[in-house]
């Protein structure tokens, strides 16, 4: 028996990180619209669900899953492009609660769009075909799609990585998130490089709402818990540090699955007592900046 | 070069800048003194384009620069260095010089211009890897200098440089000032240390309370004791 559970510990372990990269999904677009553009995006949900719905269409009128995975970040950024411009920009420079208390205004529109266009019942997603089944991974079976998610998260990381540090718009975004009058008296649009950190957020939400599809299906509130989720990843992780949503995300992941085999009806509630404990402890998260919010 | 005429600013309903008119030529040292909230830097970050209202004019090269954002304003070939050096402290003393370059035109030539910048910042060519943070408050305002200097603007405005810097970088920067005004760049320089900057500059305007009260060469300035202290003691 001793065996069996460690293999089950190994198994849950690894269903935790593969929930944890949906997090941390949501919580780099969260982190890097709060860090740069001081935004608490509270549409973060919605722009998750509407992934998944967009997914669901495009794969309705016969596209591709392979497809899906470029084409839904894109629609949905492409969007969130359209809601920074006409929307949040306005609200620039008039404190952090208008674009908060318009993000979630426009959070319950389209959540009513979608049950209007969809309805209200949800839909089951099928996992592509190509990702069916599970692969030994030493500790036992785990379903291949899960990993394709790990692995998709891990891309998407590597590449932000490489963004970040090693291109012109990646020093910009780093700079502007410290100091953005500093880098509009060096020659930069900064409203322009705030519409693209916006739409990219927006459009990694997206893929992280395809990604989830076929492991939960879709339903127009789905955004819902998994924003509050990734609200607490960002605040254990420090408000606009993508090390630290990245690193609480898969930690979150992993206390949710570790909780669920013990103790399945606390799992959603141990991830608050997490961040409880953190926020006592390091009131400014792991790689957060202290006072960044006042 | 730089004209500005009849120049108005306000914070919030305050009206900080009342009808400055002042004018740059090509190649000079133009210093703007007075006391602390005489309106010096308001007076260049209006002409950088920072301040959120303003009226008057300010031409640079003939193109009507107010209302225009300030990106577009280093495009036409101004550069700023604000007080307290603002630097990115996470970032290395090379990224914070590639930010210098990331909207010029000369930014294919980066290589060649951080050897360059690391010629005359002998300070700063030691330290190009390393986290900004770690220099001293000096070493910090020569990189905030050398960022905005590596794309090579045609005007450069500097806020009070000099202030909390030991004396050796003061002077050493000064002597920069004035290699740059050989060089053929323009400086338009707010100081409080007035007579180093004074000994420098070929003409300046004394602002007192929002308005230019005095416009003299700074020989002429430098010689006249009386008007450095109705305005400039504090």
């Amino acid at each position: 028996m001793a065996g069996l559970s460690l293999e089950l510990i190994g198994l849950q372990l690894f269903a935790g990180l593969a929930l944890g990269s949906v997090y941390v999904l949501l919580a780099i677009g969260l982190s890097l619209i709060f860090g740069m553009l001081t935004v608490v995006n509270f549409a973060h949900g919605a722009f998750f669900m509407l992934g998944a719905y967009v997914g669901l269409w495009l794969l309705s009128i016969g596209v591709n899953f392979w497809i899906c995975l470029v084409a839904v970040p894109l629609i949905v950024g492409g969007f969130g492009l359209a809601v920074e411009r006409t929307l949040i920009r306005p609200l620039y420079g008039r404190g952090i609660d208008y674009p908060l208390l318009l993000t979630f205004g426009l959070s319950y529109i389209i959540v009513e769009l979608v049950r209007i266009v969809f309805g209200k019942s949800g839909y089951p997603v099928a996992t592509p075909d190509a990702l069916q089944g599970a692969v030994d991974i030493g500790v036992g079976y785990f379903p291949l799609y899960r990993l394709f998610v790990m692995g998709v998260t891990a891309l998407i990381l590597v590449g932000l990585w490489l963004f970040l540090e090693r291109t012109r718009y990646g020093l910009i975004i780093r700079a502007g998130a410290r100091d953005a009058q500093i880098v509009r008296v060096l020659g930069v649009n900064i409203s322009r490089v705030w519409l693209m950190v916006f739409g990219l957020g927006c459009g990694i939400a997206g893929l992280g709402g395809l990604l989830a599809a076929p492991l939960q299906g879709v339903i127009p509130e789905m955004g819902g818990p998994i924003l509050a989720e990734a609200f607490v990843v960002t605040v254990v992780g420090g408000m606009g540090s993508l090390m630290g949503a990245v690193l609480a995300g898969l930690l979150v992941g992993v206390v949710v699955s570790m909780t669920s085999l013990f103790a399945p009806e606390m799992a959603k509630v141990a991830i608050f007592a997490l961040m409880a404990v953190v926020l006592l402890i390091r009131p400014q998260g792991f790689f957060g900046r202290a006072g960044l919010m006042s | 070069m730089l004209r500005v005429e009849k120049l108005n600013a306000w914070y919030g309903a305050s009206h900080v800048l009342q009808d400055v008119s002042l004018e740059v030529n090509r190649g000079e040292i133009v210093c703007l003194i007075g006391r602390n909230g005489a309106g010096k830097t308001t007076t260049i970050k209006s002409i950088m384009g920072l301040m959120e209202r303003t009226s008057g004019s300010v031409t640079f090269e003939g193109h009507e620069l107010l209302g225009r954002p300030a990106h577009e304003r280093f495009a036409h070939g101004l550069a700023y260095v604000p007080e307290e050096r603002r630097i990115v402290t996470g970032l290395t003393v090379r990224e914070n010089l590639r930010l210098g370059l990331v909207s010029s035109p000369n930014r294919k030539k980066e290589a060649e211009l951080i050897d360059r910048t690391a010629e005359i910042f002998p300070r700063l060519a030691e330290r190009l890897d390393q986290t900004a943070i770690t220099m001293s408050g000096g070493e910090q305002q020569m990189l905030a200098i050398a960022r905005a200097l590596i794309s090579d603007p045609k005007l450069v405005m500097l806020d009070e440089p000099s202030e909390g810097i030991m004396p050796v970088l003061v002077d050493e920067m000064f002597e920069l000032f004035q290699n740059l005004k050989a060089g053929g760049t323009t400086i338009l320089l707010v100081e409080q240390n007035v007579e180093l900057a004074l000994g420098v500059a070929d003409r300046a305007y004394v602002l007192d309370q929002g308005s230019v009260v005095h416009h003299a060469t700074g020989a002429a300035l430098l010689a006249d004791a009386e008007i450095q202290e109705r305005y400039c003691s504090v």
